[in-house]
C-alpha cells in the first residue's frame, strides 16, 4: 500500500516543481519584455517575485488539499483490521474440497489424493509460467489451502465439486477467460500470470486450521 | 427605472426585457432558428439531436430510480426488485433506463459511424471529434458503473473483472485496485462510490455535450458531400427544415425504443443478473454488455494479462488521434471508391468483435477475435494514413448547390 503513496507524493512534488519553474520562466519573460519599465521602477521585480511565490504556494496548498480526499477512498480502518477464520477439517475425505470465506474472499481447502501429490511434485519447474515448488506451497502434503481467486481478473475458478470442470491439469479451471491450474494451484495454461495465492495459515491441531 | 434607450428588438416586451439583461433570446434565434444547415444533410444528421434527447431521458429516469434505490450490498438487489414489483410504474422507469442505455449506445455508434464515413472529424472540426470521443469514454464508464448497481451476479462479476484490469499495472496496480474498491474485494464501499459516481458523471457528460454542440455551431455542420458551405444557396435554415426532420427521426426512434421497452425489455439484458450477487460463485459465462463487448474481445484476444489490457485501452486511445491519422483532403467516403469499402468493413469488423466478445474465448471465436484486432488496428494505423496516396478519388462537385443543379 505504501508504494502507490510514494509514487503519488513524488508525482505531486514534481508537479509543484514544474509549476514553480514554468511560472518563474514565464514571469521572467514578461519582466524582460518590460525591461525598460523595470529599470525605471525597480519595485516591479520584487512585486513579480511576490506574484510567483503567491501563485506557487497557492497551487501547492490547493493540490495538498486533494490528499485527504484521495486517501479517503482507501479501505477504512475496520476493513483493514485483519480477520481470521477457524475451520474444522475433520469431515473432509481424500480428494474432496471445501470453500470457506476469509476477508470476503473464497478460500479453497483440498485434501489431496496420492496421485494429486505425485502429479504436483513431478511437474517440471521449467514448464511452469510461475515456477514454484509444491513443497513451498503446502505445510502438510495432504492439505492444499489457496485463496480461490484467479490471478487473471479475479473470478472464482471451478473445480471444488467433484462434478466440476477441473481443467487440463486436474486442479481448477477458470470459466471467465480459460486459465488452467494444477493440483498445487499453480497456473499451467491460460492468461493468468501467477499461481493462486496461498494465504497465511497454521494447523491448530490435526482437525482445525486457522486462516489469517 | 426603465432606460429609454433599451432596444425594442422583439414585439413581446418580456422578451425584450430578458434580451437586454441576458442575450439568450438572440442566441437561441441564431443557433436554433437561423442556423444554416447544409441542404444535402441526410437523416444521419439527426442522430446528434437524438443523443441529446437520450441523455435527458436517462438523467430524468435515473433521478426517479435513485429515489427508491438503496446502495448497500444487503439491500441493492432487493430495492431493485422492489422498484420492479411494488413501486408504481417502477418497472417502466427501470426498463426505460436500462434499455435507454442500450439505445444510447446504438445511437452513439451510428453518430460515430456517420462522422467517420463522411469525414466530419476533419479540419476544422477536430476538436469536435476529440470532445465526442471523450463523451463516448465517460459514457462507457458511466454505463459500467450503472451496470453494477442492481447487484446481480453479472453486476458483481463485471465489477470484479473490470477493477482487476488495473491490477495488471506493474508495481502500483494492486494499490490502485484497492484504492478504487475501498476494500480488498468488491464490497459495500465499492457499491457506494459506484453509485455516487454513476449519479454525477451524466452531469459531466451534459457539460461536455454543451461544448460539443457549441463547437459544431462555430463552423457549421458537415454534410454527405463533405464540402464546405460556400454560398447561402447551399444551406437551409434550422427552423423549420432541420427541426421537422429531427422531429420525424425522433418519432421513428420513439416507436422502436417503445417496442423494445414494452415487448422485449430484457432482450439486451443478461438472465444471470436476476440472481443476487454471490462473491463465492462465478457464473459459468461472464458476458459484458453488448456495447462494451468489442473491447472485451480485444482484451481476450491476447494470451497475456498486461498485453491484453494495454491493447484494449489502446483501441480506445487510438480513436482520439484519428483526425491526425487520416491525411486525405477529401472528407466524404462517397468520393473515395476504395477506402469507402474498407471503411464499411471496419464497421462490420467492429460489430463482429462485439459478437465474438459475448461468446466463449475458444476455437473459432478466438481466431475471429484475433483477425478482428488485426484489422481494427491495421485499418486505423496502416490503411488510413497511406490510402490517399494510392487511391484515385471521384471528382468533387464545386458546391453543394451544384449537386442539385446536375440532378435537374
Amino acid at each position: 500500500m505504501t508504494t502507490p503513496y510514494l509514487v503519488l507524493t513524488v508525482t505531486l512534488i514534481f508537479i509543484f516543481l514544474f509549476i514553480y519553474m514554468v511560472s518563474t520562466v514565464v514571469w521572467g519573460k514578461v519582466v524582460s519584455a518590460n525591461d525598460k519599465k523595470a529599470e525605471l521602477n525597480k519595485e516591479e521585480t520584487r512585486r513579480d517575485f511576490l506574484h510567483v511565490s503567491t501563485i506557487t504556494i497557492g497551487a501547492i496548498g490547493s493540490a495538498t488539499f486533494m490528499w485527504p480526499f484521495i486517501k479517503s477512498m482507501n479501505p477504512a480502518e475496520d476493513t483493514l483490521a485483519l480477520g481470521t477464520t477457524e475451520v474444522d477439517i475433520s469431515n473432509i475425505d481424500e480428494g474432496q474440497s471445501i470453500t470457506v470465506t476469509w476477508r470476503g474472499k473464497p478460500v479453497f481447502i483440498r485434501k489431496r489424493s496420492k496421485e494429486d501429490i505425485a502429479e504436483a511434485k513431478n511437474a517440471k519447474l521449467s514448464n511452469l509460467p510461475d515456477p514454484e515448488k509444491d513443497s513451498d506451497r503446502v505445510k502438510k502434503e495432504d492439505w492444499l489451502i489457496l485463496v480461490g481467486v484467479c490471478t487473471h481478473l479475479g473470478c472464482v475458478p471451478s473445480g471444488q465439486k467433484v462434478s466440476d470442470k477441473k481443467g487440463d491439469f486436474n486442479g481448477w479451471y477458470c470459466p471467465c477467460h480459460g486459465s488452467h491450474y494444477d493440483t498445487s494451484g499453480r497456473i499451467r495454461k491460460g492468461p493468468a500470470p501467477d499461481n493462486m495465492e496461498v494465504p497465511p495459515y497454521k494447523f491448530l491441531n490435526d482437525n482445525t486450521v486457522l486462516i489469517g | 427605472m426603465q432606460d429609454k434607450k433599451e432596444p425594442k428588438k422583439y414585439k413581446n416586451s418580456f422578451l425584450n426585457w430578458i434580451e437586454y439583461r441576458l442575450p439568450i433570446i438572440s442566441y437561441l434565434e441564431k443557433e436554433y432558428g437561423d442556423y444554416p444547415m447544409p441542404k444535402n444533410a441526410n437523416y444521419f444528421w439527426s442522430f446528434g439531436a437524438l443523443l441529446t434527447i437520450c441523455l435527458v431521458v436517462m438523467i430524468i429516469s435515473g433521478i426517479f430510480l435513485a429515489m427508491y434505490y438503496t446502495p448497500h450490498v444487503d439491500m441493492a438487489f432487493e430495492s431493485t426488485e422492489r422498484i420492479m414489483r411494488d413501486v408504481s410504474f417502477g418497472w417502466l422507469i427501470r426498463y426505460i433506463h436500462s434499455n435507454g442505455a442500450s439505445f444510447f449506445f446504438i445511437v452513439v455508434y451510428i453518430h460515430m459511424i456517420r462522422s467517420l464515413y463522411y469525414g466530419s472529424f476533419k479540419y476544422p472540426r477536430e476538436l469536435n471529434w476529440l470532445l465526442g470521443v471523450f463523451i463516448y469514454f465517460i459514457m462507457m464508464a458511466t454505463a459500467f458503473l450503472g451496470y453494477t448497481l442492481p447487484w446481480g451476479q453479472m453486476s458483481y462479476w463485471a465489477a470484479t473483472v473490470i477493477t482487476n484490469l488495473f491490477s495488471a499495472i506493474p508495481f502500483v496496480g494492486e494499490g490502485i485496485k484497492t484504492w478504487l474498491l475501498g476494500d480488498y474485494t468488491v464490497g459495500n464501499a465499492t457499491l457506494n462510490r459506484f453509485f455516487a459516481l454513476h449519479y454525477v458523471l451524466p452531469f459531466v457528460i451534459f457539460g461536455v455535450v454543451g461544448l460539443h454542440v457549441a463547437a459544431v455551431h462555430v463552423h457549421g455542420s458537415n454534410n454527405p458531400a463533405g464540402i464546405e458551405v460556400k454560398e447561402p444557396e447551399d444551406t437551409v435554415k434550422f427552423y423549420p427544415y432541420m427541426l421537422v426532420k429531427d422531429t420525424l427521426a425522433f418519432c421513428v426512434f420513439g416507436i422502436i425504443i417503445s417496442a423494445v421497452i414494452f415487448f422485449g425489455p430484457n432482450l439486451m439484458a443478461e438472465v444471470d443478473n436476476y440472481i443476487p450477487a454471490d462473491p463465492m460463485v462465478t457464473p459459468a459465462h461472464i458476458v459484458p454488455n453488448w456495447y462494451l463487448a468489442p473491447f472485451y474481445a480485444i482484451l481476450r484476444a491476447v494470451p497475456d494479462k498486461l498485453g491484453g489490457i494495454v491493447l484494449m485501452f489502446a483501441a480506445i486511445a487510438v480513436l482520439f488521434i484519428i483526425p491526425w491519422l487520416d491525411n486525405s483532403k477529401i472528407k466524404s467516403c462517397s468520393f473515395r471508391p476504395l477506402y469507402k469499402w474498407l471503411m464499411i468493413l471496419f464497421f462490420v469488423n467492429f460489430f463482429i468483435l462485439g459478437y465474438v466478445g459475448m461468446k466463449p474465448a475458444t476455437g473459432i471465436y478466438l481466431l475471429l477475435a484475433r483477425l478482428g484486432v488485426i484489422y481494427y488496428f491495421g485499418f486505423l494505423l496502416v490503411i488510413t494514413p497511406f490510402m490517399h496516396r494510392f487511391e484515385k478519388n471521384i471528382i468533387l462537385p464545386n458546391s453543394i448547390h451544384e449537386i442539385y443543379k446536375k440532378k435537374k
